[in-house]
């Protein structure tokens, strides 16, 4: 299938603008219509004091259920998403969401499950978060967990929040994290929000901790280090059974970031590697929906030694009248951190893909997500060599600088990709790497698609050096060209007025 | 190619350190606005801030990532180029000149910095 007719196949006749639902409004217009109350209705005063009500009514769209189907319908057309094509934004994790999960979610008696139901009545679910954080403390060695953070960022804060506790428990004031320079870009604004600060430590030349530089670091006002393993570089920390020697001997906690937990799930685990501290990111390894807002799961693990700081309610079992509870009987919790129990379809959704694959199942994930990025790896080598010599793990960091000296960069070959078909890989990111190209295929990708992406790759390496002005303009396929980058981060506009 | 005029000093960090009577302007080298892209936020300390030799004074943020900016002398900040708070692409249309980024009354020397046949070979070297 050519470019062009792929474009066409999402019916956007070039050059069509897309009006806003607001703009789409005609006044009076309905998507509903309800029949005559039959029934005394109270005047609105009695419901709801005059002070209390607004003065004019919001002004909303007025559209009928049609321009509103169609509106959106077209809107999700203009988006790229895993159900399309491949995504293979590193650090990322965009892996086929698999439909069992979602027939899961929508059985009625998670669905349509209230949140304020007694214990007694959501057995079921209750057993479902209890057997999903058993097989979550299975895959990373630890001792408890929590649903409740939303997101991996906010497993962090939580993280950090209970590394605070304990310190403050031992009473020893430590203000300062370490943090390697090939880490995730969301750890320091953690570091920051909880109170500590950030000190970055450098990579060696094989992108690893350089242990002397950590070493250097160390001291007793050191509270803990953010690691994730494999790091951003898409390369195992060989060392780290040393770093948590280093990091326990000044008495600071080591924290597992586990963005790249899709590389080593199934094969090892955070907790047999020292690790106090590990949150996941349901939406990346454990295949929940990700990008366009999921939303996400970001369960926080600790050893035994933290589990009492864990944010309450924490779900135990009732041996004697053998039944799920909420426990809030918990003195030294940091307290709660999201409302009810976290995202719960969420949580559905990744019990599904866990029990859909089990053990062994799980260690196949892990083994096919390397393979397949070891293997494109090498398909672009020659164009896009990467940063750092030898195998990487579930994804690489290329970069596009030799192709600087034909006037095109990274961005470029990002922007051309999509010309082609392909979602692009991260670009700039991690820092360390010049015009960093970051290249996470996943494991539900085929040969047949990974030989594609490559082809892609490849080709736009030698339209660099025969046609780079291709490269300069793309995209051209896409109903929203390339935007000026600079000038929207310069003069933000983000709230449309009507005239 | 990038341009390293002669007249100012040069940190390994690629800041730009020029004596300018009893003060020291300070700004981002060429390359170093180069490598960022388009600069979309300069964030500056106030005048009479204290700053140090080889620690962060400032930031420069462009649409690839936000970097520290390292003071190249110690001293006191006499003064912060406004315009360029107000107009980040000051620093990529003329790093050496109206993209300046502050003026520091030092109270070390410029000892320890390149000349620019030493900041070029770096360059040519990275």
């Amino acid at each position: 299938m050519s470019t062009l007719e792929r474009s066409a196949g999402t019916r956007i006749p070039e050059g069509e603008t897309f009006p806003l639902i607001f703009e789409r409004s005609r006044e009076g217009r309905r998507a509903w219509s309800l029949p005559e109350v039959g029934v005394d209705a109270p005047s609105l005063d009695e419901l709801i004091p005059a002070d209390q009500r607004r003065a004019a009514p919001p002004r909303l769209p007025e559209v009928s259920e049609l321009d509103l189907v169609r509106h959106y319908t077209r809107l999700s057309q203009r988006n790229w998403a895993i159900d399309v094509g491949a995504y293979p934004l590193g650090s990322c994790t965009m892996k086929y969401n698999p439909k069992v999960a979602e027939d899961a979610a929508a059985m009625p008696g998670f669905s349509r499950l209230h949140p304020m139901a007694d214990d007694d009545l959501a057995q079921g679910a209750l057993e479902l978060l209890g057997t999903l954080e058993k097989a979550l403390c299975n895959a990373t060695g630890m001792a408890r967990l929590t649903l409740q953070p939303a997101a991996g960022a906010q497993g962090e804060l939580t993280g950090l929040l209970i590394m605070r506790a304990h310190h403050k428990k031992q009473k020893s004031e430590r203000r300062r994290v370490i943090i390697p320079d090939s880490a995730h870009g969301t750890n320091p604004a953690s570091v920051s929000l909880a109170g500590w600060k950030a000190e970055e430590v450098r990579s060696d030349d094989r992108g690893l901790v350089d242990l002397e530089a950590l070493e250097k670091a160390l001291d007793d006002d050191v509270a803990g280090i953010m690691l994730t393993n494999p790091n951003t570089l898409g390369l195992f920390e060989r060392d780290i059974v040393e770093i948590g020697r280093m990091v326990h001997e000044i008495g600071g906690l080591l924290y597992y970031d586990g963005a790249n937990f899709n590389s080593i799930v199934g094969l090892c685990r955070p907790g047999d590697m020292g690790f106090d501290i590990v949150h996941m990111n349901l939406h990346k390894t454990f295949a929940t929906p990700h990008g366009g807002g999921g939303p996400g799961s970001g369960p926080l693990a600790v050893s035994d030694r933290l589990e009492k700081f864990l944010p309450k309610p924490v779900l135990s079992w009732d041996e004697g009248a053998e039944r799920w509870f909420w426990d809030d009987d918990r003195p030294d919790s940091i307290g709660r951190i999201h409302s009810f129990f976290g995202n719960f379809g969420i949580n559905v959704r990744a019990y599904t893909y866990l029990r859909s694959l089990g053990p062994e199942g799980l260690k196949s994930v892990a083994e096919h997500a390397v393979l397949n990025a070891n293997y494109l790896r090498v398909l672009i080598s020659e164009a896009f060599p990467t940063a750092y010599p030898g195998t990487c793990m579930h994804e690489f960091v290329a970069t596009a600088k030799p192709l600087k000296k034909f006037g095109v960069k990274g961005m470029d070959v990002a922007k051309r990709l999509i010309d082609l078909g392909y979602h692009p890989p991260t670009v700039y990111f991690p820092l360390v790497v010049e015009e960093a190209l970051m290249v996470e295929p996943t494991e539900t990708e085929s040969k047949e698609t990974i030989d594609g992406l490559a082809a892609a790759l490849n080709q736009i390496a030698h339209e660099a050096e025969t046609d780079p002005d291709l490269l300069h303009n793309a995209p051209v396929t896409t109903p929203s060209r390339r935007p000026n980058e600079a000038e929207a981060a310069r003069h933000l506009k983000v709230r449309w007025t009507p005239e | 190619m990038s341009e390293v005029p002669d007249d100012r000093q040069y940190s390994k960090e690629h800041e730009w350190a020029k004596e300018d009577g009893s003060r020291i302007l300070v700004g981002i080298t060429h390359f170093a606005q180069d490598q960022l892209g388009d600069v979309v936020f300069v964030g500056l300390p106030d005048a009479g801030t204290e700053v140090e030799a080889g620690k962060p004074l400032g930031e420069v943020e462009s649409t690839k990532s936000v970097s520290d900016i390292y003071s190249p002398v110690s001293g006191k900040v006499g003064e912060k180029n406004a315009a360029v708070e107000a107009t980040p692409e000051l620093v990529n249309r003329d790093p050496y000149g109206d993209g300046w980024l502050v003026s520091i009354e030092p109270s070390g020397s410029l000892e320890g910095l390149m000349d620019s046949a030493a900041y070029q070979k770096l360059l040519d070297e990275s």
